[in-house]
C-alpha cells in the first residue's frame, strides 16, 4: 500500500510540474469544446442556392420570391444556362439550383400537375439532402393555399427533452464522453512509452515495485485528467451555455469513473505494445477512431448494418454516452443507468486484466 | 560557437543529403508503426466510414400508443407497422411508452387517442399525438418529418378526393449530380485520405522531430557539418513519400474494395495532395520545433491540424452553417482547400480552375509554416 501510495504521488507530481504538460491537459480540451459546440451542428442554414427561371410568369415569379425570403438561404443566384448552372454547382458556387421550365406557369394556369427541376450538389449529399427538403417544401407551397380545404387529421409534434431540438443539448454532453476518450487512452499508452523511451521504465522495474503496483500508478494521471475536464466541461454546458443537468451527479460520476477505467484498460494495453511515443500515440489513435465512431455519437447505431451493431456492444463509449446523455437531458433512473454500466464494468474488467496479463507477459 | 564558423544554412551538401535521408528512410522501415499509418489506418478508416457513419436513416424505433381500437385506428396503425422508417412496438398505453424513451429504447412516440375514431366518424379531424426523444435533435427531426407523412398518406389514401387535390400542386424533382445514390461513403472517402495525410504529415513529423530534441540527438546533429537546410529536407521528404504513398493506397483500396467512382485525373490528385502535405509537413516542423517534447507537440499537433481537418474543413459539417467567427477561422484550415477538390476528383472529373486555385493557397500556407519553423530553430541554435 505504501509502495503504491508513492508511486502514485510520483505521477500526480509529474503532471502537474511540467507547466507545459499541465497547459496541455486543460487548453486543448477547452478550445475543442467550443469549436465543437458551435461547429458541430447538421442543421443547414445560410446556404448559397441558384435559381434558373424559364419562365416568367405569376406562378415562377411566386416561387422564386419565397426561395429568396427563405430564411435558409443567404445569396441566391440567378442562372440562364446549361454552362453557367454546371459551372455553379461544380465550382460549389451553390450547393442546389432550381430549375424552373418554360411551361411552368402554364402549368399552374392550367390546374395541372406543374414540376420543378432541382440539380444538387451529390458531393455533399447530406446537405443537399436537406437543402432539397428545404426547396420542395417550398414549391409545394405555391399556390396550396387556395387548395386544400380541411385536411382529414393531423398531428401534433412535442418533442420531449429537448422542446427546442436545440443541438448544443446533444453536442455538449456527448462531449465529455468524446474528450475523456481522446485523453484517457491517449495519456495512459504515452506517460508509460515516454518512461519507457527515456529508460526510466526500466528503473521502475527494477525498484521494489512490483508491476501491478506500477500499473496502479499509471492509471493516476489519465483518471485525474478526465476527471478533471469532465467536471470543466460539465461545469461550461450548465452555466455558459445552460444545458440543462437533471440527473444525478453521482451516478454519472459513477458511471464516468468506469468508463475511464475501462479507456486506462486501453491504454495500458496499448502501451504493452509499443515500445516508443510514436508507436504509443499511432496505437492509441488507431484504438480511439473506432471508439468514436462506433459510439452513436456521430451516426446512430440502428443506422449501422447488423454486423457492427453487435461489434458496437463491446465499445465502451456506447454505454457511457447513453448514460451521460441521459443524465443531463432526462433524469435517466438508477434501474436504466444500470442496465447500461454493467456492461460497461465487465469491458472496463476485461480491457484492465487483458493489459495486465500482457504487460505481465512482457516484463516478467 | 560563432556564426562565422558554420556554414551557409542554405547550403545542400547531395553526399550529406543522402546519408541523412538514407537514416530516416531506415527509421521509418525499421519501426512497425509505419505498417500501422500506412495500411491498417487507411483500411480501418475507410471500413468505418464505409459503414459505420451512415447519416441515412434507416428503421428508426418508435413506441405506437394506441388508444383507440376503432377500425380507422387500427388502421392507422398498421401503416405505421409497414411503414419502412419504423420498427413499431405497439402499446396499449403511454406509461410504458415513455419509460422505454427515457431508457434510450426508443426514439418517438405516436399516441393514437381514444376518441380517433369517433371524431372521423363525426368529420372533425382527430389528433395524433407524435413525441419525439429531444436529445437526439437529428433523429427527433427525421421522426417528426416520417411520422407525420406516414400520416398524411394514409389520410391522403382514405379521401381520394383530397389525394387528387394535391397531385394537382408544384412538386419539385430532386437530381442530385455526381452523387444520385445519395452514398454518404462516396464523399467520406476523401475525408480519409485528408485524415491519413493530416496524421503522417503533421503528427508523425511532429513527433519525429521532437523526439530528435527530447533524446538529445538534436544537439548531436547539430554538431555535424550537416546545414538546416539539410536537416529539413531529410525530414520532410521521406514523409512526404510515406503520405503519398498511405493516400495513393487509400484511393486504390476505396475505389477497388469500396466501389467510390474515380472520375478525375491521377495527376490532379498528385497535384492536390502535394499542396496539402506542404501546409501539413510545415505545420509539423514547426509544433515540433517549438514544443521538443513528444506528447506536447503530439497534442497540439492534434489541436491544430487533426482536428481542424475533421472539423472546420467542411466534410462533416457545413461551413455554411457556422457562426461567423468560426466561419472566418475556417479559411485558414488548410484542409478546408483540400476537400473540395478531393471529392470533385472522386465524383465529378477534372475541375482545374479549383484545383489550381486551391493548391496555390495551400502552397501559401506552406510557405508560411516552413519559413516560421526555420526562424523558430535559428532562434533556438543561437
Amino acid at each position: 500500500m505504501r509502495r503504491i501510495a508513492a508511486m502514485i504521488v510520483k505521477e500526480a507530481l509529474a503532471i502537474v510540474r511540467d507547466p507545459k504538460s499541465r497547459t496541455i491537459l486543460v487548453i486543448p480540451p477547452l478550445v475543442q469544446l467550443f469549436v465543437f459546440s458551435f461547429a458541430t451542428t447538421l442543421d443547414v442554414t445560410h446556404a448559397d442556392v441558384g435559381v434558373w427561371a424559364r419562365s416568367q410568369g405569376a406562378a415562377s415569379t411566386d416561387l422564386v420570391a419565397r426561395v429568396a425570403a427563405s430564411p435558409n438561404f443567404r445569396h441566391v443566384l440567378s442562372i440562364s444556362s446549361p454552362a453557367q448552372l454546371r459551372h455553379a454547382i461544380d465550382r460549389q458556387t451553390v450547393i442546389a439550383a432550381l430549375v424552373i421550365g418554360p411551361g411552368f406557369d402554364r402549368d399552374v394556369a392550367a390546374h395541372r400537375p406543374a414540376e420543378v427541376g432541382v440539380v444538387l450538389d451529390g458531393r455533399r449529399s447530406n446537405a443537399a439532402q436537406i437543402v432539397a427538403g428545404y426547396l420542395t417544401a417550398i414549391a409545394a407551397s405555391v399556390g396550396t393555399a387556395s387548395r386544400i380545404g380541411t385536411p382529414a387529421a393531423g398531428a401534433v409534434v412535442t418533442n420531449w427533452f429537448n422542446p427546442a431540438l436545440s443541438y448544443i443539448w446533444f453536442t455538449l454532453p456527448s462531449l465529455i464522453a468524446i474528450i475523456v476518450s481522446v485523453s484517457g487512452v491517449a495519456i495512459t499508452s504515452q506517460s508509460i512509452a515516454r518512461e519507457r523511451e527515456l529508460g526510466t521504465f526500466d528503473q521502475l522495474l527494477v525498484s521494489p515495485l512490483r508491476i501491478h503496483e506500477i500499473l496502479i500508478g499509471k492509471t493516476v494521471p489519465p483518471m485525474l485528467s478526465g476527471l478533471f475536464n469532465a467536471t470543466l466541461f460539465l461545469a461550461i454546458a450548465t452555466t455558459v451555455f445552460a444545458v440543462p443537468f437533471k440527473g444525478s451527479l453521482l451516478l454519472l460520476y459513477l458511471a464516468l469513473f468506469i468508463y475511464l477505467l475501462a479507456l486506462v484498460g486501453i491504454g495500458l494495453f496499448v502501451s504493452a505494445l509499443s515500445m516508443t511515443q510514436q508507436q504509443a500515440f499511432l496505437g492509441s489513435f488507431v484504438a480511439t477512431v473506432p471508439i468514436l465512431l462506433l459510439s452513436g455519437y456521430s451516426s446512430p447505431i440502428e443506422n449501422m448494418p447488423g454486423f457492427l451493431q453487435t461489434l458496437t456492444c463491446i465499445d465502451p463509449a456506447r454505454y457511457f454516452l447513453v448514460i451521460v446523455q441521459g443524465e443531463f437531458l432526462k433524469a435517466m433512473p438508477v434501474a436504466a443507468v444500470l442496465d447500461q454500466l454493467w456492461p460497461l464494468a465487465l469491458i472496463a474488467l476485461a480491457t484492465l486484466g487483458a493489459a495486465a496479463r500482457l504487460f505481465r507477459a512482457r516484463m516478467g | 560557437m560563432s556564426a562565422a564558423l558554420r556554414p551557409d544554412p542554405a547550403r545542400l551538401d547531395p553526399r550529406r543529403l543522402r546519408a541523412l535521408l538514407a537514416k530516416e528512410l531506415t527509421q521509418i522501415l525499421r519501426d512497425p508503426s509505419t505498417f500501422l499509418i500506412a495500411l491498417v489506418l487507411p483500411l480501418l478508416l475507410l471500413f468505418l466510414f464505409g459503414y459505420a457513419v451512415s447519416l441515412d436513416t434507416s428503421r428508426t424505433r418508435i413506441a405506437l400508443v394506441l388508444e383507440d381500437s376503432g377500425a380507422a385506428a387500427q388502421s392507422l396503425a398498421q401503416a405505421y407497422e409497414n411503414s419502412r422508417y419504423f420498427d413499431v412496438a405497439l402499446l396499449r398505453a403511454s406509461a410504458p411508452a415513455k419509460e422505454l424513451m427515457v431508457e434510450d429504447r426508443s426514439r418517438g412516440i405516436v399516441v393514437i387517442p381514444q376518441d380517433f375514431s369517433r371524431r372521423l366518424a363525426r368529420g372533425t379531424a382527430p389528433v395524433v399525438q407524435v413525441i419525439t426523444d429531444g436529445s437526439q435533435p437529428n433523429t427527433a427531426g427525421f421522426v417528426a418529418a416520417y411520422a407525420k407523412g406516414v400520416l398524411g398518406d394514409w389520410a391522403a389514401a382514405r379521401r381520394p378526393a383530397l389525394a387528387r387535390a394535391l397531385a394537382g400542386t408544384v412538386t419539385a424533382r430532386p437530381r442530385f449530380w455526381y452523387n444520385p445514390g445519395l452514398e454518404s461513403r462516396n464523399f467520406l472517402v476523401p475525408g480519409a485520405i485528408a485524415i491519413v495525410m493530416t496524421m503522417i504529415g503533421t503528427l508523425l513529423t511532429a513527433l519525429v522531430v521532437a523526439r530528435e530534441w527530447e533524446r538529445g540527438t538534436m544537439e548531436a546533429m547539430i554538431a555535424t557539418p550537416m546545414t538546416m537546410a539539410e536537416f529539413v529536407l531529410s525530414k520532410v521528404v521521406p514523409y512526404f513519400l510515406l503520405a503519398l504513398a498511405a493516400m495513393a493506397m487509400c484511393t486504390v483500396l476505396a475505389v477497388t474494395l469500396f466501389g467510390v467512382p474515380f472520375r478525375g485525373s491521377v495527376l490532379a490528385l498528385a497535384l492536390v495532395s502535394s499542396a496539402f502535405l506542404l501546409p501539413a509537413l510545415g505545420l509539423g516542423l514547426f509544433v515540433s520545433t517549438v514544443t521538443r517534447n513528444q506528447f506536447v507537440a503530439s497534442q497540439i499537433a492534434l489541436l491544430a491540424s487533426f482536428l481542424p481537418t475533421f472539423l472546420l474543413s467542411g466534410f462533416l459539417y457545413e461551413i455554411s452553417s457556422m457562426p461567423a467567427w468560426i466561419r472566418a477561422i475556417t479559411f485558414l484550415v488548410p484542409a478546408r482547400y483540400l476537400i473540395p477538390p478531393l471529392q470533385t476528383i472522386f465524383l465529378v472529373g477534372d475541375v482545374w480552375p479549383m484545383f489550381w486555385r486551391d493548391s496555390a493557397i495551400m502552397a501559401g500556407f506552406g510557405v508560411g509554416f516552413f519559413m516560421l519553423s526555420l526562424r523558430a530553430t535559428r532562434r533556438s541554435l543561437d
